[in-house]
C-alpha cells in the first residue's frame, strides 16, 4: 500500500472534472453496466432462484418441507392418502432433525475453534518465539485442503481399518441431548446421559470433527492481524497497574478484540453450517447424520426440487444474514482498530 | 520450538501449549494419516496411480476449469473492484455487499441452484459441455477473492500519479497499464491464486453440474470418491490407498500455489522497500 | 463469560473421562441399502415397526436407513458404518463386506431364494411419446441418441445395466420367470453352467463400447442418473431399474414412458445380516426379524407396490399388469456369478476402464 492517506471517496468520478476526457462518461457507464450485469448473473440470479424455487408451489408447500400437520379428521382419508401423510410427516421430521444436527454441530465446533483461535492469536501476537511463521502456515493449512480430502483423512484415521480404527470403533461417547441430572449419588459428576453412541466415523462425532477441521483457521485468522496491530502496551499497562492475568484478559484484551472475534466467529459458523464435501464423506449417507446441506442433496435426489430449495432457502437466508452482520461488524472492527491502536493508555480499562 | 521470551505478559506457555496441542489433534495428526496411508503404496504404484489416464484428465479438468474461472475472475474482478471503488451509481452499496455471498452461501445450495438454472434455461446449455458448466460454477465460487484483494489497494490509491500522467498526455489505457496495474499487481495476483486454489478443491457445488465421465468430465474430488469406494481387488488392496495418493497430489498442488503466492508477495514487498 | 468458559471446559473433560457409559438396551437398527430403494424401505420400515410393536408389547425399534451407490455403501460398512443389515444391489458388494470380515461366509444360503427377497430387471425410460423411437437395446447405439446410466464403479444398478446390454449383444439365453417351472429350470441352469463364452464375446464388447459413446453423464448412483434424466432434462433414454423407472414416471406424471426391451437381465438384489455388528450391538434377533418381514406377505405386497418383483407368486400375479413378463437371463448362467463378472468387467483395469481408454 503506497499512499498512507486514503483518497476521499466523495469525488464521485475519481478524477477532477477538468481532467476528464469526452467519452469517459460513456466508458464509465458501460463499465458499470457490465459489472452490474456480471454480478446480477453470477450472484443475484442464483440466489433469487433459490427463493423462487422454494416458493414455486406456494407458502403452504414451503411450510410442509418442515412441518406437516395431521388433519383433524383422519378417518376420511383413503389408505394411500394415510400412507402418503405418514411419509410426508416422516420426511418433514427428518428435515427438522437435519436442522437440529446442523445447529448442534455448529454449537460444538464454533466454541472449540474460538477458544483455539484466542489462544493461538495470543501466543502468536503477544510473544516472540522461533517457528512462529511455521505455526501460522500450519494454522492456515486446512484452507488449502479440498473438502473431500478433509473428510477422507478422518476415514483414514478413525475408519474401522484406519490408523486408530480399533480404538475409535469401540469408543463410547454420550449423546449430549440425552443429558439428565442424576445428582451426586453415582459419582462426583452430577450429569448422566440416557443415550451413548459408539464409534466415531459415520456418526455425528465424525461430522463434528470434519467440520472442526474445515473451520479451524477462521477465528485465529481474523484475530491475528488485529491483535498484532494492537501490540502489547495496553496489557502491560494493565499489569503494571496491578491487574491479575485473568482481569487483564477479560477487561483489556477481550474488549479490544471483541469485534474481530465476533467477525471470526461469524465466518466460522457460516462455514460450519454450510460444509458439504467433508461431512458428506464421513456421514455414511445415513439419515441420522444428515446436516442441512446433506439433507438438501437427499431431498433433491427424491425428485423434490421445491422442498430442496425450501431447505436451501433457510441456508441462503442465514448467509444473507451473515453478510449483513459481517458488514455491521466490519464497521465496528474498523472503528475498534483505530480506537485501540497502540499508544493509547490503558488506564481507562483497568479501574 | 525454542523460545525467545521477552514479554512480561502471562499465559505464554498455556496459550502456545494449547495451540500446539489442538493444532496437532485436529490438523497435524489427520493430515499425517494422509501421508502415512499413501505410504502404504510402493513408489511405483503411487506413480502409476497418480499418472493414470483418468487421473491425469481429472487433473486437467479440475486445474483447467479452475484456471479458466480464475482468469475470468481476474479480469472481471478487477473491473468490479474498479467500478465499485471509483464510480458512484444507484445500488452500489448493495452490489458491494453481495460480492461476499459466494463465501457465505453453502456449496450444496450453489450446486442445486446452478443445476436448476442450467436445467430450466436450456439456452445456457447451447454450448453445454461439462467444461463450460463447471467453469461457470467455479466463477461463482471464486468470485469474491480478486475483488476483495484488489479493492482495498484501489481505495488507498492516491489519484495524484494518475492525474500527473494524464496531464502529461497519457491515454486511459496507458495509464492503466503503466501506472495503475503495476501497483495493483501483487494484490491482484494473490486474489487470482486464492480463487484458483479454492476452485481446485471445490466439490459440493460442482458435483451437481458435472458429468462424472471418466477421462472427460470427472473432477479430481469426484475421482477420489470413486476410488475410495472401489471394492478391494484380488490382492486385497482397497481403493483407499489410491484415493489417498490422488488426494495427496491435490494437496501438494494447492500448497505449491500458496507457496508461489507467498513468494510473490514477499518479492513484491522487498521490491517496495 | 469467564464462568461459562470454565463450565464448558470442565464439563467437556468430565464427560469424556469420568462419566461411565450406562448403555440402554439398543433397539435401533440400521439398514444400509442402495440408491433406489429409499421409497421402498421408507414404507417397509413403517410397516415393520408397526408389525413389530404388535408382536412385542408395543416396543418400537428405531429403524434408520442409509442410501447411496451400492459399492460405495459396501465400502462404508467395511470402513465402520455400523449397519445391522445390508440390502444391496448385488452379491459382489456383500462379498466385499465378507472380505472385510464383517459378514460370515455362506450368507447367501441363510435366507431363501439366494437371500434375495425380490428380483428386478433393467428397463428403459424415455420421454413422452418416445420421440427417438427407442424399442430395444439395439436402438441405444444409434448416433443421435443420448443415453443416461450411472457409473458402474460406484453404482450397483449401473453394473446390472452394463451386463444387461452385454448379454443382449452376446445373445445369451433368456428365461421366462413368470412361470414357476421355467424359473426353477433357469436357476438349475445357472448352477450347472461351466463355460461362459459371453465374457469374450466380441459383439458384446463392441456394443457396450458404442453404447458408452452415447453416454454424456455418469452419475455416481442410480438415483443421481434418474435426477439427471428427469430433472436436468439430459438424454433421450435412461437405462434404469424397473422400479426406478416406474417411480420416476409416477413422480413426473405424463412426462415419461417405460419401454421394456426384448430381453433383459434378472437382477437379484440380496440382503444379509452384518454378523459382527449385530453381535456387538445385540441386535441379531431384531435384524433377523426385519429381514424375515421382507419375505412375509405384507412385506412382499409392499415390495410389489413399489414395482419390485416379489418372490411370492401369488402377490406377483396380482401385479402382473405392472410387472410384465419378458425373457430374462441370469448372471449365474451367463457370467458365472458376481465374483467373476466384477473382476472381469469392473475392477480397476477391467473391461469398463478399457472402454473408456478407447473412447478417449
Amino acid at each position: 500500500m503506497k499512499s498512507p492517506t486514503p483518497t476521499p471517496l466523495s469525488d464521485a468520478h475519481g478524477l477532477p472534472r477538468h481532467l476528464r476526457r469526452p467519452g469517459s462518461v460513456v466508458v464509465q457507464w458501460s463499465l458499470t453496466l457490465i459489472v452490474v450485469l456480471f454480478l446480477s448473473a453470477f450472484i443475484i440470479w442464483p440466489v433469487v432462484n433459490v427463493f423462487r424455487g422454494a416458493f414455486s408451489k406456494g407458502v403452504d408447500q414451503y411450510v410442509k418441507t418442515f412441518y406437516v400437520p395431521t388433519p383433524a379428521d383422519t378417518s376420511t382419508l383413503s389408505r394411500a392418502e394415510k400412507r402418503q401423510l405418514a411419509k410426508d410427516q416422516s420426511q418433514a421430521e427428518r428435515t427438522r432433525e437435519a436442522v437440529m444436527m446442523t445447529v448442534s454441530v455448529a454449537a460444538i465446533v464454533v466454541p472449540l475453534n474460538t477458544i483455539f483461535g484466542i489462544a493461538a492469536a495470543w501466543a502468536i501476537t503477544k510473544f516472540k518465539f522461533r517457528g512462529k511463521t511455521l505455526l501460522i502456515s500450519l494454522i492456515d493449512l486446512p484452507f488449502s485442503v479440498s473438502p473431500v480430502v478433509s473428510g477422507l483423512i478422518f476415514v483414514l484415521l478413525m475408519g474401522r481399518v484406519g490408523i486408530f480404527g480399533d480404538w475409535a470403533t469401540h469408543l463410547n461417547w454420550p449423546w449430549p441431548w440425552s443429558a439428565y441430572w442424576r445428582g451426586f449419588d453415582v459419582s462426583w459428576f452430577p450429569i448422566g446421559f440416557a443415550e451413548w453412541k459408539q464409534g466415531v466415523i459415520f456418526t455425528p462425532l465424525a461430522t463434528a470433527l470434519a467440520s472442526a477441521f474445515v473451520t479451524f483457521p477462521f477465528v485465529a485468522r481474523s484475530l491475528i492481524p488485529l491483535m498484532a496491530s494492537q501490540g502489547v502496551e495496553q496489557e502491560q499497562a494493565a499489569l503494571t497497574l496491578g491487574a491479575k492475568g485473568r482481569q487483564m484478559f477479560f477487561r483489556v484484551t477481550l474488549p479490544a478484540i471483541k469485534w474481530g472475534l465476533i467477525y471470526g466467529v461469524i465466518l466460522c459458523t457460516a462455514r460450519a453450517v454450510g460444509e458439504f464435501g467433508a461431512v458428506s464423506v464421513v456421514s455414511g449417507n445415513t439419515n441420522a447424520n444428515d446436516t442441512m446441506p446433506l439433507r438438501i442433496e437427499k431431498i433433491w435426489q427424491s425428485y423434490n426440487t421445491q422442498q430442496a430449495f425450501s431447505l436451501a432457502s433457510l441456508l441462503a437466508t442465514v448467509s444473507v444474514a451473515t453478510l449483513l452482520l459481517k458488514i455491521f461488524v466490519d464497521r465496528k472492527k474498523a472503528q475498534q482498530s483505530l480506537e485501540t491502536s497502540p499508544g493509547k493508555t490503558a488506564q481507562g480499562a483497568v479501574k | 520450538m525454542a523460545v525467545l521470551r521477552r514479554s512480561v505478559l502471562p499465559g505464554f506457555r498455556l496459550s502456545l501449549g494449547y495451540t500446539v496441542f489442538y493444532l496437532s489433534l485436529m490438523v497435524l495428526i489427520p493430515l499425517g494419516a494422509l501421508v502415512v496411508k499413501s505410504g502404504t503404496l510402493s513408489w511405483h504404484d503411487f506413480y502409476t496411480t497418480v499418472t493414470d489416464d483418468f487421473v491425469i484428465s481429472a487433473y486437467k479438468l479440475s486445474l483447467g476449469a479452475s484456471l479458466a474461472a480464475a482468469a475470468i475472475n481476474g479480469v472481471m474482478g478487477l473491473l468490479v473492484a474498479w467500478v465499485l471503488v471509483r464510480y458512484r451509481f444507484p445500488g452500489r452499496k448493495i452490489f458491494d455487499a453481495i460480492v461476499d455471498l459466494p463465501f457465505a452461501l453453502p456449496t450444496a445450495v450453489a450446486g442445486i441452484t446452478f443445476a436448476d438454472i442450467f436445467a430450466t434455461n436450456t439456452w445456457l446449455n447451447a454450448y453445454g459441455n461439462d467444461w463450460y458448466r463447471v467453469t461457470l460454477v467455479l466463477i461463482f465460487v471464486g468470485l469474491p477473492f480478486v475483488i476483495r484483494t484488489v479493492q482495498p489497494v484501489l481505495q488507498d490509491w492516491d489519484t495524484e500519479t494518475e492525474q500527473a500522467a494524464m496531464s502529461l498526455g497519457a491515454g486511459p489505457v496507458t495509464i492503466f497499464r503503466r501506472v495503475i496495474f503495476p501497483v495493483l499487481f501483487p494484490a491482484w495476483i494473490s486474489g487470482v491464486a486464492l480463487a484458483f486454489a479454492r476452485c481446485v478443491g471445490e466439490y459440493g457445488s460442482v458435483i451437481f453440474v458435472s458429468g462424472n465421465i471418466p477421462g472427460k468430465s470427472q473432477i479430481v474430488p469426484q475421482l477420489i470418491i470413486e476410488k475410495l469406494y472401489l471394492p478391494p481387488d484380488e490382492n486385497g488392496v482397497t481403493g483407499v490407498a489410491h484415493a489417498t495418493s490422488i488426494g495427496l497430489v491435490l494437496l501438494l498442488i494447492s500448497l505449491s500455489i500458496l507457496l508461489v503466492l507467498n513468494a510473490i508477495d514477499y518479492l513484491s514487498r522487498r521490491h517496495d522497500r | 463469560m469467564n464462568a461459562a468458559l470454565g463450565t464448558i471446559a470442565v464439563s467437556l473433560t468430565a464427560v469424556l473421562s469420568f462419566a461411565s457409559p450406562a448403555r440402554a438396551a439398543s433397539q435401533a437398527l440400521l439398514n444400509v441399502s442402495y440408491d433406489s430403494t429409499r421409497e421402498l424401505y421408507e414404507e417397509i420400515d413403517q410397516a415393520f415397526v408397526a408389525d413389530y410393536a404388535t408382536r412385542h408389547a408395543g416396543q418400537k425399534p428405531d429403524v434408520q436407513q442409509s442410501h447411496a451407490g451400492s459399492g460405495k455403501q459396501a465400502r462404508a460398512v467395511v470402513d465402520g458404518l455400523r449397519a445391522d443389515v445390508v440390502t444391496l444391489a448385488l452379491g459382489a458388494d456383500i462379498d466385499a463386506i465378507v472380505k472385510g470380515g464383517l459378514i460370515n461366509e455362506g450368507w447367501q444360503s441363510e435366507l431363501s431364494n439366494n437371500s434375495s427377497p425380490y428380483t428386478s430387471t433393467i428397463v428403459f425410460l424415455v420421454r413422452k411419446g418416445n420421440p427417438k423411437a427407442v424399442k430395444d437395446w439395439g436402438d441405444l447405439i444409434k448416433p443421435d441418441i443420448k443415453v443416461i446410466t450411472p457409473n458402474p464403479k460406484t453404482s450397483g444398478g449401473a453394473r446390472w445395466n452394463f451386463l444387461a446390454a452385454w448379454g443382449y449383444a452376446a445373445q445369451v439365453k433368456g428365461h421366462d420367470f413368470s412361470n414357476a417351472d421355467s424359473a426353477v429350470a433357469a436357476e438349475k441352469a445357472g448352477k450347472e453352467a461351466k463355460e461362459f463364452p459371453a465374457f469374450d464375446d466380441a459383439k458384446g464388447k463392441a456394443f457396450v463400447e458404442a453404447l458408452f459413446k452415447n453416454v454424456p453423464v455418469l452419475d455416481s448412483g442410480a438415483r443421481g442418473s434418474t435426477v439427471t434424466f428427469a430433472q436436468k432434462g439430459l438424454g433421450d433414454v435412461l437405462i434404469s431399474w424397473e422400479n426406478e423407472a416406474w417411480l420416476a414416471q409416477e413422480e413426473y406424471k405424463d412426462q415419461f414412458e417405460i419401454v421394456y426391451p426384448s430381453v433383459s437381465i434378472l437382477a437379484e438384489p440380496p440382503v444379509a445380516i452384518v454378523d459382527k455388528n449385530v453381535d456387538e450391538r445385540g441386535t441379531r434377533a431384531l435384524a433377523e426379524d426385519y429381514l424375515k418381514f421382507l419375505y412375509s406377505e405384507p412385506g412382499q405386497e409392499i415390495i410389489a407396490a413399489n414395482h419390485y418383483r416379489p418372490r411370492d407368486t401369488a402377490v406377483l400375479s396380482r401385479y402382473a399388469d405392472k410387472l410384465p413378463a419378458i425373457p430374462l437371463f441370469t448372471i449365474d448362467e451367463s457370467f458365472g456369478g458376481w465374483t467373476n463378472a466384477q473382476k472381469h468387467f469392473f475392477n480397476d483395469g477391467g473391461v469398463f476402464d478399457q472402454i473408456y481408454k478407447v473412447n478417449k
